[in-house]
């Protein structure tokens, strides 16, 4: 059941200059399932407007996570909210990761890291994380992830870290060759160099994505969300945001 | 004691004058989850054609200072699939259901009127003049009074169900474009459909939407809305119903006053999925505190 929530803030910390860590008490019990987020709306003005779709990152206990990089108008606001301000969040929404039955592989590009960490703890121990991005400053919850995974492995565009590069090339090398199956978020660019990947190498290996696409209901009323898919137009917000990768126009 | 809170649009009795605005609450179902229907005055649907329609490319949305940009195209499930999988659903509510609809030329709207006339569990039917046609005349049925005058004319032969026009804001006269519907024998009007409305990315040199052109709505528009409700109902006897940027209940009040019949509340269910729900709530808040018994005893009460 869908519902709408005034939580108030007990985190909101920097982690670099751009991605900070949000957490919110929860009162009444909550569920939701890794891939699916919620609309979180800042505050009672009209400007921002509508709510921002942001991935559950966490929940524990009474405790619910975001992890978001600063972008435009609202981001920035919420990045500068104070402990104890509430914020209306509603949901869950959207399709979740089918859960993986064994080992499984995960590719995580950027702020990626978001939609995947929670999937990641719910199935300890059966990860094989390829983790990317600009530079190792971005690489957030090193530790706990190493710690949850079977394996990591870190590619950095500026080639500090294991590997040099983009993360789809890593993956290239040492993913593809475990058999599993893949789940991916990260830019759009990320989502293409993997699909392209996968059909050079005529894989059949299951492959679930994550994507993204301005929202404004975010449960699936006003079509403003859709994106191209084999089979026509599809809204992000119900049948997605996880969407098979074969199913994608991309 | 609590207030009436009854009003009458044409032939529709609604418990309480506020509905929904056409897009912005899908099929119902949508939001079945977070309240119970039956509190609605009405429920309108999103726009419906007779055959499924594709809608336009994305990026469909986009926000604007106070409201928001969309070009959703009026993509739609088409009349069988809705009759079949939507209304069977709808019909569970105490509530009266409004069909918006449009075609892609004046006989396509002739047509899915008499269908809608015929369809049990379709109380009112709400024509959208915005016809999304580029290669057809009646494109412009909303902005020319003549075409207007057809058009409402020719819908109104083949029904006697309820029929409510709802107006674009892009004409140079919205009285007297109220005025047309009322003489063509609508039994009421609703306006506003949303402001046609452009965002350029100086990066790319675009729109950032997938459309040049896309259609504003929120509480950016709300004053606009409000001037031409009052302007309306300075000319016409047939209730109008007052949409455009409500979001709490003194917003609706605003338009009661104005002279509407009954309010639709659209993008503000986008930011609280209860929206419509508290404003009638706050309606009935506002005549308990102001002492007025019956909600017809506020509308068009403005003075000048
Ligand atoms: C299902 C889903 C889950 C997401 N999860 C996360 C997450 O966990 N962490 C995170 O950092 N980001 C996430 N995003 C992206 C995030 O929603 C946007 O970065 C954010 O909305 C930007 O808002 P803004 O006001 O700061 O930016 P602005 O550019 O000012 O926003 C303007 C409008 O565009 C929309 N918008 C802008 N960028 C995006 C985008 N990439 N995707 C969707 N809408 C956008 C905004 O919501 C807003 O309506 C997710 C997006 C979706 C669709
Ligand atoms: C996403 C969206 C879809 C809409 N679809 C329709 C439609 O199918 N038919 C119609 O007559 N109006 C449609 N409208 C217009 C609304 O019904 C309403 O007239 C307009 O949004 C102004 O009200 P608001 O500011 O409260 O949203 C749509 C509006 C939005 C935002
Ligand atoms: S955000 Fe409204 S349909 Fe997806």
């Amino acid at each position: 059941m869908n519902k709408i929530n005034k939580l108030k803030i007990i985190k909101n910390q920097a982690l670099t200059d751009e991605i900070h860590l949000l957490s919110l008490k929860v009162s009444d019990p909550l569920e939701a399932k890794p891939g699916q987020f919620f609309l979180l709306k800042m505050n009672e003005r009209y400007d921002p407007l509508l709510g921002r779709p942001l991935s559950i990152f966490d929940l524990e206990g009474d405790k619910i996570s975001f992890l978001f990089r600063v972008k435009g108008k609202g981001t920035k606001i919420l990045s500068k909210l104070s402990l104890g301000e509430e914020i209306q969040i509603t949901g869950p929404f959207g399709r979740w990761y089918p859960f993986p039955q064994g080992e499984f592989a995960v590719i995580a590009g950027g702020i990626g890291i978001a939609s995947v960490f929670y999937l990641i703890k719910k199935f300890p121990e059966r990860a094989y994380l390829f983790y990317g991005a600009r530079n190792l400053s971005e690489i957030l919850f090193y530790e706990e992830l190493k710690n949850l995974c079977k394996e990591v492995f870190i590619s950095t565009e500026c080639g500090r870290g294991e590997y040099k590069g983009v993360v789809t090339e890593t993956f290239r090398e040492k993913g593809l060759k475990l058999n599993l199956p893949i789940y991916a978020c990260g830019p759009m660019i990320m989502i293409k160099e993997l699909r392209k990947i996968l059909e050079e190498n005529q894989s059949n290996l299951q492959c679930f994505v994550a994507v993204e696409e301005r929202m404004a209901c975010g449960l699936g009323a006003c079509l403003g969300c859709v994106i191209e898919t084999t089979e026509g137009f599809k809204r992000v917000c119900t049948e997605g945001p996880v969407f098979k990768i074969d199913e994608l126009k991309l | 004691m609590k207030p009436n809170t009854e009003v009458k649009v044409g032939k529709l009795i609604l418990k309480n004058p506020v509905v929904t605005a056409s897009g912005t609450f899908g099929y119902g179902l949508e939001y079945s989850q977070f309240f119970d229907l039956s509190l609605l005055g009405a429920i309108v649907i999103k726009g419906l054609s007779i055959n499924p329609k594709e809608g336009n490319p994305p990026p469909r949305i986009y926000e604007t200072p106070c409201g928001m940009l969309n070009s959703i195209g009026l993509q739609n499930i088409g009349y069988s699939y809705f009759v079949k999988e939507k209304l069977p659903f709808l019909k569970r509510f105490d509530t009266k259901i409004i069909v918006n609809f449009f075609g892609e030329n004046l006989r396509e709207y002739i047509e899915l009127a008499e269908r809608l006339n015929d369809t049990d569990g379709v109380h009112a039917l709400e024509m959208n003049v915005s016809c999304p046609n580029k290669n057809s005349h009646w494109r412009k049925m909303g902005l020319i009074p003549e075409l207007l005058k057809e058009a409402v004319r020719e819908v109104r032969k083949v029904t006697d169900k309820t029929l409510i026009i709802k107006l674009s804001p892009q004409v140079t006269d919205i009285a007297e474009m109220a005025k047309i519907c009322e003489d063509e024998g609508a039994d009421a009007i609703s306006l506003i459909n949303t402001v046609p409305a452009m965002v350029i990315d100086i990066k790319t040199r675009r729109s950032v939407i997938g459309n040049p052109v896309g259609g504003l709505s929120g509480p950016a528009i709300r004053p606009i809305a409000l001037r031409m409700v009052w302007e309306a109902s300075k000319v016409v006897q047939i209730p109008i119903i007052g949409i455009g940027g409500i979001i709490t209940a003194e917003d609706a009040l605003q338009f009661l006053i104005a002279g509407a019949k009954a309010v639709a509340v659209g993008t503000a269910n986008f930011i609280n999925p209860l929206s419509a729900m508290e404003v009638i709530k706050g309606i009935e808040n506002f005549l308990i505190t102001e002492g007025i018994k019956d909600i017809n005893d506020l509308i068009g009460t403005v003075t000048d």
